[in-house]
């Protein structure tokens, strides 16, 4: 048989701690998962996560080098930890995984959100909602004389919150694209 | 130097330049171009079986006896689910092997053509990977890579899915070392958890090394260093079902294999050892029992190559990654280098414990009467074969376990057993496997006779290639896991569990050209069985069995290590309380 070449850096697919400390506590999770952007990909993360009966709160995913033939899945799950170390080590063995990086554990990161809410009214609906979205921060991207439709970007929770406050003023409907998240500081 | 060819042609360049030298398949519409090229070189034998399912397990079998990987080419569609059972099986096993599948033109792909299956999309959760080639100019690295990624970390098995125009298409043709990955798993172990490992084995007082399959997939070397570690301790040494050989059975520290159906020392150790060293093994549900009463007072060490099995069901302290015979060097080295200590007055009095829980003779049995008892069949088969370097093979269910009872393996790749999936019908053609890689050994496959029917189509293959691989069946008419399960714990209600319209195998064997055997009289067994060692060709025995017989030991589900029930005297009706009964 022939051996391969190796490639420099070349993941050893062992980036974990192996003698962590479990509690019963159920912890909610940020993952970054480098990956080879290759078909079906996307396709073996989430049969992993529907075959061993994992979590998924929310998903991202997007090519983010081109060249590098690289996407980078996000992933927010929810589990004991030790549901989550295995999570970890179970996307590691993946083939087509490069790194995974707990970004809940790793240090302080930043993680936000972008929905796009339409909230459908007249009347003093119509201007409480306006006036809520310029206290969030929403942008209105799109409007007739009956509705908005609002732009937000933060965390999960500030768009819970943004939610919850349109909910009587008229909300129709919601698309959220799930978390993105980078590890804070210059390291990656 | 890169050559043109068409895809077909670099399909068989590919195996011939990554060593293989026999190819298990049926060939079908999307993959007679690669069949055009096999039919016109010499390198590679092609040996034809008589359904898919069947060149998988030969393609494991193969690969557990020769340690390299197996190869399977099947068509597209129904070619490829028939072999995924198979992919399943070997996932499950590690067991690594290629198998080659025909697709559809990738024009056609999507449209519900003739023999078209998403076979990718079915095989991704039962392969360590797969790829679908859609370009003939990247088929032969995809070859290649196959053969680093099924062999190397944990290893298991891979599909490549080729559609019929990329195998008639022309493209550059890539060699192994022009070739880049980035897939390598570690293999070293840490060394500061190395040393924290030798220094309990140098306070132990009552260890015991309970080893798996992971030490014969890291090769001989892995086998040898652990006898030797074993040698120098002193430690007693158990294993699961899948390591059977890695230490033999006739060594002075063996123990016998532990788990469900284990012997009552190695169980009893393992319940209440206080270091626990598994080297390759998984913490797999028929050994430990129940979790929260495994081992209870032990220190657990664990070396595995793959970091989702360590602290996955149990929680060790000790944690190694890297591959068995890595580790063991280092490990041997460390504590030589340490002054190759050992509590030895207390591992002696260890000792004392485990010869006492021996002295039950947990496997013993009474042969009388005219009906041949199957643990009485396989005592006789090892007395019979023990000198020759024979090969076993299973089917699956009770004589599976009596065959790992009363068969002693005394060298790694000897063994070929269905462990994590529990195929059914995985033996015979495994058996056929394993004679493609040892043609002149002596390979045997302890059979059920419901199991053995369901591959039984592979007599026609052993027949067509001469392959002497001989079919011990122990035929009690019955599944008799299944009703060993039913009377324990479904009230004695034998639904389904009996084999009616059995075939007369003898005329069986004869229809197919093979010779065929029955023996129903304990005392003409011995001169039945060197009759089928003798015969130069296939050998379908049909061994006539006491069709109640229960395998014991048994842990029953639900229960710990140190509640067995054993042969004489178990309380079997009440063996299996209801929180028991729900697991398998």
């Amino acid at each position: 048989m022939s051996p391969l070449k190796i490639k420099k850096g070349a993941t050893s697919h062992s980036a974990y701690d192996l003698r962590p400390n479990f509690s019963d506590k159920e912890e909610q999770h940020t993952l970054a998962i480098l990956v080879e952007n290759e078909p079906g990909v996307l396709s073996r993360v989430i049969g992993l996560f529907a075959g061993r009966g994992y979590n998924i709160d929310s998903l991202t995913v997007a090519e983010v080098d081109h060249l590098g033939h690289r996407s980078r899945i996000t992933i927010v799950t929810t589990g004991t930890p030790q549901i989550i170390t295995q999570i970890k080590a179970q996307l590691g063995r993946i083939v087509d995984v490069h790194k995974v990086n707990d970004l809940t554990v790793e240090g302080p990161s930043v993680e936000r959100e972008l929905a796009l809410f339409k909230v459908v009214g007249t009347g003093d609906h119509r201007i409480e909602a306006v006036r809520l979205a310029d206290i969030f921060r929403a942008n209105v991207v799109d409007s007739t004389l009956e509705s908005f439709v609002f732009e937000i970007t933060g965390t999960s929770e500030k768009i819970d919150a943004f939610a919850e406050l349109m909910q009587p003023l008229g909300l129709e409907e919601i698309a959220r694209t799930g978390v993105a998240a980078l590890s804070r500081g210059s390291d990656t | 130097m890169t050559k043109a060819m068409t895809g077909a042609k670099m399909v068989v360049q590919a195996l011939i330049d990554q060593g293989v030298d026999v190819v298990f398949g049926y060939p079908g519409g999307a993959v007679l171009p690669i069949y055009d090229e096999i039919f016109q070189q010499n390198h590679i034998q092609h040996v034809l079986v008589r359904h898919e399912q069947g060149a998988v397990h030969a393609a494991e079998g193969y690969a557990r006896a020769t340690g390299k990987p197996g190869v399977a080419l099947v068509t597209s569609g129904p070619g490829a689910t028939n072999a995924v059972t198979g992919l399943t099986d070997a996932l499950m096993d590690s067991i690594p092997i290629i198998v080659l599948t025909g697709q559809v033109p990738t024009f056609m792909i999507g449209s519900d053509a003739f023999q078209e299956a998403d076979t990718v999309g079915i095989t991704r959760p039962c392969t360590k990977h797969n790829w679908l080639v859609k370009e003939t100019d990247k088929l032969a690295s995809v070859m290649h890579e196959a053969f680093h990624i099924a062999t190397s970390g944990r290893p298991g098995p891979v599909v490549i899915d080729i559609p019929k125009d990329v195998q008639f298409a022309t493209g550059k043709y890539t060699e192994a070392r022009q070739v880049e990955t980035h897939y390598a798993p570690q293999v070293k172990g840490d060394m500061e958890m190395i040393t924290e490992l030798a220094k309990a084995m140098e306070t132990a007082k009552r260890p015991v090394f309970y080893t798996g399959g992971g030490v014969i997939n890291s090769g001989p070397a892995a086998s040898q260093l652990l006898r030797e570690l074993v040698a120098a301790t002193g430690f007693p040494i158990t294993s699961t079902l899948m390591g059977l050989g890695s230490y033999p059975a006739s060594g002075d520290n063996w123990i016998g294999m532990l788990g469900m159906h284990g012997l009552y020392e190695a169980n009893m150790a393992m319940h209440d050892c206080d270091l626990m060293i598994n080297i390759g093994a998984r913490f797999d549900d028929r050994i430990t029992g129940r979790l929260d009463a495994f081992s209870p007072g032990s220190t657990k060490a664990h070396i595995d190559i793959d970091a989702s099995s360590i602290n996955k069901v149990i929680k060790v302290d000790i944690p190694i990654l890297g591959d068995c015979a890595h580790v063991l060097e280092d490990l041997l080295n460390v504590w030589k280098s340490r002054g190759r200590k050992t509590d030895k007055e207390n591992v002696t009095k260890w000792w004392h414990q485990i010869n006492e829980w021996k002295k039950v003779d947990c496997l013993k049995f009474k042969q009388e009467g005219k009906v041949i008892k199957p643990q009485y069949a396989l005592a006789r088969l090892e007395e019979l074969t023990k000198k020759h370097d024979r090969y076993i093979c299973t089917e699956v269910g009770q004589h599976q376990m009596w065959a790992a009872q009363y068969l002693g393996f005394e060298d790694p790749n000897r063994w070929m057993t269905s462990g994590g999936l529990g195929t059914m019908g995985y033996g015979f053609p495994a058996s056929i496997g394993v004679q493609m890689g040892h043609p002149d050994a002596l390979v045997i496959n302890v059979a059920g006779e419901a199991s053995w029917l369901m591959n039984m189509q592979e007599l026609g293959t052993a027949m067509q290639y001469r392959l002497p691989v001989k079919q011990f069946i122990l035929n009690n008419e019955r599944l008799g896991m299944v009703r060993q399960w039913q009377e324990l714990l479904h009230g004695e209600r034998y639904s389904s569990s009996w084999s009616e319209s059995l075939p007369d195998f003898v005329k069986l064997a004869e229809a197919f050209g093979a010779k065929g055997i029955q023996c129903q009289d304990p005392d003409s067994l011995d001169d039945a069985i060197m009759e089928m060692i003798t015969h130069d060709g296939p050998v379908l025995f049909d061994c006539l069995v006491e069709k109640h017989e229960n395998c014991f030991p048994m842990i029953p589900s639900g229960k710990p290590h140190n509640e067995m029930l054993l042969g004489e005297n178990a309380d079997v009706a009440n063996a299996i309380k209801s929180d028991g009964a729900v697991m398998v």
